[in-house]
Order: structure tokens, then C-alpha cells, then sequence
């Protein structure tokens, strides 16, 4: 773990008092507990004690419904496929659906009961969404439609801003001679909006190559960020090597130059303790439905000064001041940045959601799940022909582990895995230039979460053996 | 699983069919699976059918006379192209797209259209695929750079109708 992800244990009591306290039940809705919090199934015994047994996570995978299921012709469900989506929570589902049954409305508009009522669940979710991840201004958080508009919400802005005649939005004009810094490893969502914002503005693009040992070469680091550099976009931890990248250091020499930083932290809020303002980032995206939340919600973290200057992505009705026929002024943020009414109830789950992993303690989750990757490096890397893409062991690494097998394509790898119930992704993971760079067209990549257990490591790998097997390799 | 991978597409994905690139060739395309990165590039060489003497052909009719590729991806869309030269080559456009026409239908009918294998030959084996709808864009990869390359090449050679039929590139391939 680098000292980024391992902050500190949690200060849980303090998170939840928080929570607790600015969570609509705590305020003026007397009639009924509305807290979703206050729906959590038992917690784990092991809560913010830093480790899961195996009890516990058997009363965590009791919470998942989904994961009774078979697939196949009545095989058991092995979900190893959570860096592309996690599984939702009974409290999560509840939150949504208590929220749908009993407070829907318009959230910031009207002013009957309901209303009021949808108001309040929506902002305690970006309350306990920002306290989650070591954010003290709620209002510094963005509702998105996912992490990938939360990026070009960013990206958009800053064109925006240079078509902008307002004095505050001068500072994000890019052009002929500016430079956008963004790294190989990107998923395709933190690398296109940076091509295109440079397409629009004559800015150059420029990136950090990955080493052979599946790390940012940051040798040239005080070449690649320079003075003409507007803007670094990085990811956090990549969603196919499992590589956790030195935040620090790329802040560091992002500020040194006035360069603005944009963290892609979808795969690491979900798996580990996460403090975007002790990371010292501009901005940072993650989505919800990589953390146990809905589809269809994703959060942008932005600086409230920067915030506050940028001009609007997305317009219409709610992201207003005032509006005169031909022209119209803008709302403060985040409601500048939230035009239309919003996933109401999506944000309602990802608040339950949070709620959930705080509760079960997010130190715990990523012990947890380094676990499994360590044992599922040990036992793929025994299998003879089989190439694991990324860092070999724990240091600076989650768990994301992707691998090739000699003379067996991905695909074919992945289906045989699938006829065994074990459900992982195929192909290059939105990160094709990153598969480029290794020369392969697609790998297989296992990722896991806080429901996932050893011996679905030992189904993954026993279906491994299987593919290479039926195909005659290894 | 040996539903979905019979022996015969194994057999061709391990000794794919009529791999290469060759000239002369009409048409070259490349083609993509966007989601999981496999890649083709493949080449079609057509004839006017009286080139092959074959009296009974109309005159206007084109004949496949080569289909050449090399691709990058997995036993389906491997074995699928390999399977598709066996079946083109050598016989009339008209033909072997009526045959693209069947065997698209087979693998996208999510199990309902079994198959004639006097049409598919060989093909009549990836009846499986059509139970997995994410593998059915791997074994219509090469179909599809096929019917696109013998598009543009039926196109280019019906522009010159009247005037005398250019002859085929001979490049050297590298």
C-alpha cells in the first residue's frame, strides 16, 4: 500500500458522526428513520479492526443477493469481474427502493413535503459520499451520470472556458503550445477526453510510457510535466495492472509548474481508504457502480475555488441564477455542474452504499482484498505458460490481475471460465493502448471486491488449467 | 463447452485454411472487433466468371478467385475466416455471399435457425455460437472484411463495365 491509500485507520467513529449528523433523520424528518445507514444488515464483527475472517465475509456475501445465483447449467456464481461493476447490497437496493416509495420528487424544486423530503436524501448522499472519501465541503462533489462524465465535465469546462469571455475563466484558456500530460495506462475515459479537449484547443498531448515492469516511467518527469503543461490526468490505480500510481509525486511536479491534476480514482475508492484532499488533487472522478452503488451515478470531486471559476458542461434547467431571454447567468457550485433534475435515487443508493463500506471498514476491505490478490498471483503464476500483466507482487498494487496464456486466446480462455460459472472480463478493458504497448491484443483479467473468497481464487485457477487443457497449450 | 468448440473449428483454428496475404488482390480492408481488440485484414481477388471458362456462368457474373488475410484473435474468429476461404474460393460472388447470408443468420439466431449444411459445409459447426451472443461478432469477423472487401470490389468493377476491365494490382507484398 503507499502511504496515499494508507492513510489512516478510518477515524470510523468520526466519519460516522458525521454522517450521522448531517443525514436527514438527524434533522427535520421526525416521522421516520430515513437514514439509510440505519438499514445496514449486522455489521461484520471484524468492523474497522483492519481484518475480515472468513465468517465475516460469509455474513458480507449473505447482504448480496445475486451471489446465490447459478449460471451455466447450475454452476455456482464466481463474480470476479468487480472492477468492471461490483454487486449491490440488500441496503443499497432498500435505499432505493425506500426512497422511491415513500420521498420521490423533484430534488431542489417545489416546495410541498416531497420535495423537502428528496431534497434532503440527496444532499445527505453527497454529505456521506464526501465524508467517505475525506472530503470536508460537500458542495466540492459533483453528481455525474458516471466517472466518465465527471471527466469530460472537466474537459468541457476547460474548452468552454477558452471560447469564455469571464474574467475568472481565463485561467483555463489551452492552446497552440500548451500541453495536456495523461499516462499509457489510461482507461479510454481518462485519455479520449484529453485527445479531444487537444484537438479543440491546438494543445498538445503528451504521455508517461509504462515501463516493462508495469509502472509509470517517471524518468522523465521534469521533461514530461513542464512549464507549458495545463493539465495532468492520471489514474489512481490501473483498472488492468493493478498498479497504484505515485500520486504525490505527480502532484508534486504538477504544482511545481501550475499545472491543474485530474485523478481518475474509480478503481481505488471502491477497494481501499481513499483522502482526495490529503492527495492534494484538483480533481478526481469515481463511479458508483464500482463501489456496491447504482448504474447511472458517478461523483467529480473538484477544488470549490476551481469550481467556483469554471464554466458550466451541461445547461438547462436547475444550473441557473438568472435567466433572461438572451442570456442568463450561473448558479454556484456543484448546482452549476448538475443541470436537469438528477439520479435521484442512484444517489440515494451510492450514499447506502458508502454507508456499507464505512460499516464494514474500508482498511478491512483492502487487507481483504490484497489477501486475494497475493494468493491469486501465487497460484496463477505456478501455471506454466501463463503470463501474469502487471506487478508480480503486493508493493503499490490492487486487485486487478490480468494475465495472457500461451497459445489460448483470452476470449477462448474466458469462456471456458465462464462454463465453469467463474465470470471475469476479456479483451483490453477500455485500456488499448496500454495493451499495444505489451503487444497483446486482449487478456483476461480476474478483479476483486470485498464478497470475493479464496476458494473462488481456486475456481478461477482450476478453470484456468481447463482452458489450457481443452485448447492442448500448457 | 464442445457444443460451442466442435472439433472442426479447433481443427481450423489450429490449421487455419488459405492464411496469408497474397497478390493480386482487388480490395484490402482491415477490420476491428472494438470490444475486445481482435483484428483481420483481409484481401479479395474477384474474375469476371468467363475467365474461368465455365460456360454456364453469366458473363456478368464475378467469380471469387482468391481470399487471402492474416488476423489477429480467437479460435471463433480464426477458424471462422479459415472456414469462410474454403467456401468462397473458387466459387461465384453471388454464391458465397447467399452462403454469408445463411451463415449470418445461423449465428446470430440465438439457437433458433440450425442450418443447412449443405450450404455451410464446415461452417454448419459454429451453430453453437448463436447461444453466446457476445462470441457472435468474433465469428463474423472475417465474414464481414469479406463482404465489405468484395463490396468495394464488385463496386470499382462495375464502374468500369463498358471499358476494359483494369487489371489486378500486382504488388509485391512485403
Amino acid at each position: 500500500m503507499t502511504d496515499q491509500l494508507a492513510t489512516d485507520q478510518l477515524a470510523t467513529d468520526q466519519l460516522e458522526a458525521h454522517a450521522l449528523s448531517t443525514g436527514p433523520g438527524a434533522g427535520d424528518l421526525p416521522e421516520e428513520p430515513v437514514v439509510p445507514a440505519a438499514q445496514l444488515s449486522p455489521a461484520p464483527e471484524a468492523a474497522g479492526t483492519g481484518t475480515l475472517s472468513s465468517v465475516d465475509v460469509e455474513r458480507i456475501r449473505a447482504d448480496f443477493p445475486i451471489l446465490e445465483r447459478t449460471v451455466r447449467d447450475g454452476k455456482p456464481l464466481v463474480y470476479l469481474d468487480s472492477g468492471a461493476t461490483s454487486q449491490r447490497p440488500v441496503p443499497v437496493i432498500d435505499a432505493e427502493q425506500e426512497y422511491v416509495t415513500g420521498h420521490n420528487a423533484a430534488v431542489h424544486r417545489g416546495a410541498h413535503q416531497l420535495a423537502e423530503e428528496a431534497t434532503d436524501f440527496y444532499e445527505s448522499s453527497r454529505e456521506r459520499i464526501a465524508a467517505f472519501v475525506r472530503v470536508g465541503r460537500a458542495d466540492e462533489l459533483v453528481f455525474t451520470k458516471n466517472a466518465t462524465e465527471a471527466i469530460n465535465l472537466v474537459a468541457y469546462s476547460l474548452s468552454n472556458a477558452t471560447f469564455s469571455t469571464e474574467p475568472a475563466a481565463q485561467r483555463f484558456r489551452l492552446g497552440p503550445g500548451d500541453e495536456v500530460v495523461v499516462t499509457e495506462m489510461e482507461h479510454h475515459a481518462n485519455l479520449i477526453p484529453w485527445q479531444e479537449l487537444c484537438r479543440r484547443t491546438g494543445a498538445t498531448l503528451r504521455w508517461f510510457p509504462v515501463t516493462d515492469d508495469f509502472r509509470l516511467d517517471l524518468s522523465t518527469i521534469d521533461e514530461i510535466i513542464n512549464p507549458r503543461t495545463k493539465l495532468v490526468a492520471f489514474t489512481h490505480q490501473s483498472n488492468v495492472l493493478g498498479t497504484i500510481n505515485p500520486v504525490a509525486e505527480l502532484v508534486d511536479a504538477a504544482q511545481r509548474v501550475g499545472a491543474l491534476t485530474v485523478l481518475d480514482a474509480c478503481q481505488s475508492v471502491p477497494h481501499s481508504p481513499v483522502d482526495l484532499i490529503g492527495l492534494g488533487v484538483d480533481f478526481a472522478a469515481f463511479s458508483g457502480h464500482k463501489m456496491l452503488g447504482p448504474s447511472g451515478v458517478g461523483v467529480l470531486y473538484g477544488r470549490y475555488d476551481l469550481l467556483e471559476a469554471m464554466p458550466p458542461f451541461l445547461t438547462g434547467g436547475s444550473m441557473i441564477e438568472q435567466v433572461f431571454i438572451d442570456r442568463a447567468t450561473y448558479a454556484a457550485p456543484p448546482a452549476r455542474f448538475e443541470a436537469g433534475v438528477p439520479m435521484t435515487s442512484q444517489a440515494v443508493g451510492l450514499g447506502a452504499a458508502v454507508d456499507y463500506l464505512r460499516q464494514v471498514g474500508m482498511t478491512a476491505v483492502a487487507d481483504h482484498e490484497a489477501t486475494l490478490t497475493g494468493y491469486a498471483l501465487q497460484e496463477l503464476s505456478a501455471i506454466s505458460g501463463l503470463r501474469i500483466i502487471g506487478p508480480s507482487d503486493l508493493v503499490d498494487r490492487g486487485g486487478a490481475v490480468s494475465f495472457v496464456v500461451d497459445g489460448v486466446h483470452a476470449h477462448d480462455v474466458g469462456q471456458i471460465l465462464d462454463d465453469a460459472g467463474v465470470q471475469v472480463r476479456v479483451g483490453h478493458h477500455c485500456a488499448w493502448p496500454l495493451h499495444r504497448r505489451f503487444g497483446i491484443a486482449a487478456t483476461v483479467r480476474a478483479s476483486f471486491a470485498l464478497y470475493n473468497t479464496v476458494d473462488e481464487i481456486d475456481a478461477l485457477v482450476a478453470a484456468v488449467r481447463d482452458s489450457q487443457r481443452f485448447f492442448g497449450a500448457g | 463447452m464442445e457444443k460451442l468448440y466442435q472439433e472442426i473449428i479447433l481443427d481450423h483454428y489450429r490449421t487455419p485454411h488459405h492464411q496469408g496475404l497474397r497478390a493480386p488482390f482487388d480490395a484490402e480492408v482491415h477490420h476491428v472487433n472494438p470490444t475486445c481488440g481482435d483484428e483481420i485484414t483481409l484481401r479479395v481477388k474477384l474474375v469476371p466468371a468467363e475467365q474461368t471458362g465455365d460456360e454456364a456462368t453469366q458473363s456478368d457474373d464475378l467469380m471469387v478467385a482468391d481470399v487471402s488475410y492474416e488476423s489477429l484473435g480467437c479460435s471463433i474468429s480464426q477458424a471462422s475466416t479459415s472456414v469462410l476461404t474454403d467456401l468462397a474460393i473458387g466459387h461465384s460472388l453471388a454464391d458465397v455471399l447467399m452462403t454469408l447470408d445463411e451463415f449470418t443468420a445461423m449465428v446470430t439466431s440465438r439457437g433458433t435457425i440450425t442450418g443447412d449444411e449443405d450450404v455451410l459445409g464446415d461452417g454448419i459447426a459454429f451453430v453453437g455460437v448463436s447461444k453466446y451472443p457476445a462470441r457472435v461478432k468474433c465469428a463474423l469477423l472475417g465474414w464481414m472484411a469479406f463482404k465489405d472487401a468484395a463490396a468495394q470490389t464488385a463496386a470499382a468493377m462495375q464502374a468500369t463495365t463498358a471499358a476494359e476491365y483494369a487489371p489486378a494490382r500486382q504488388e509485391s507484398i512485403g
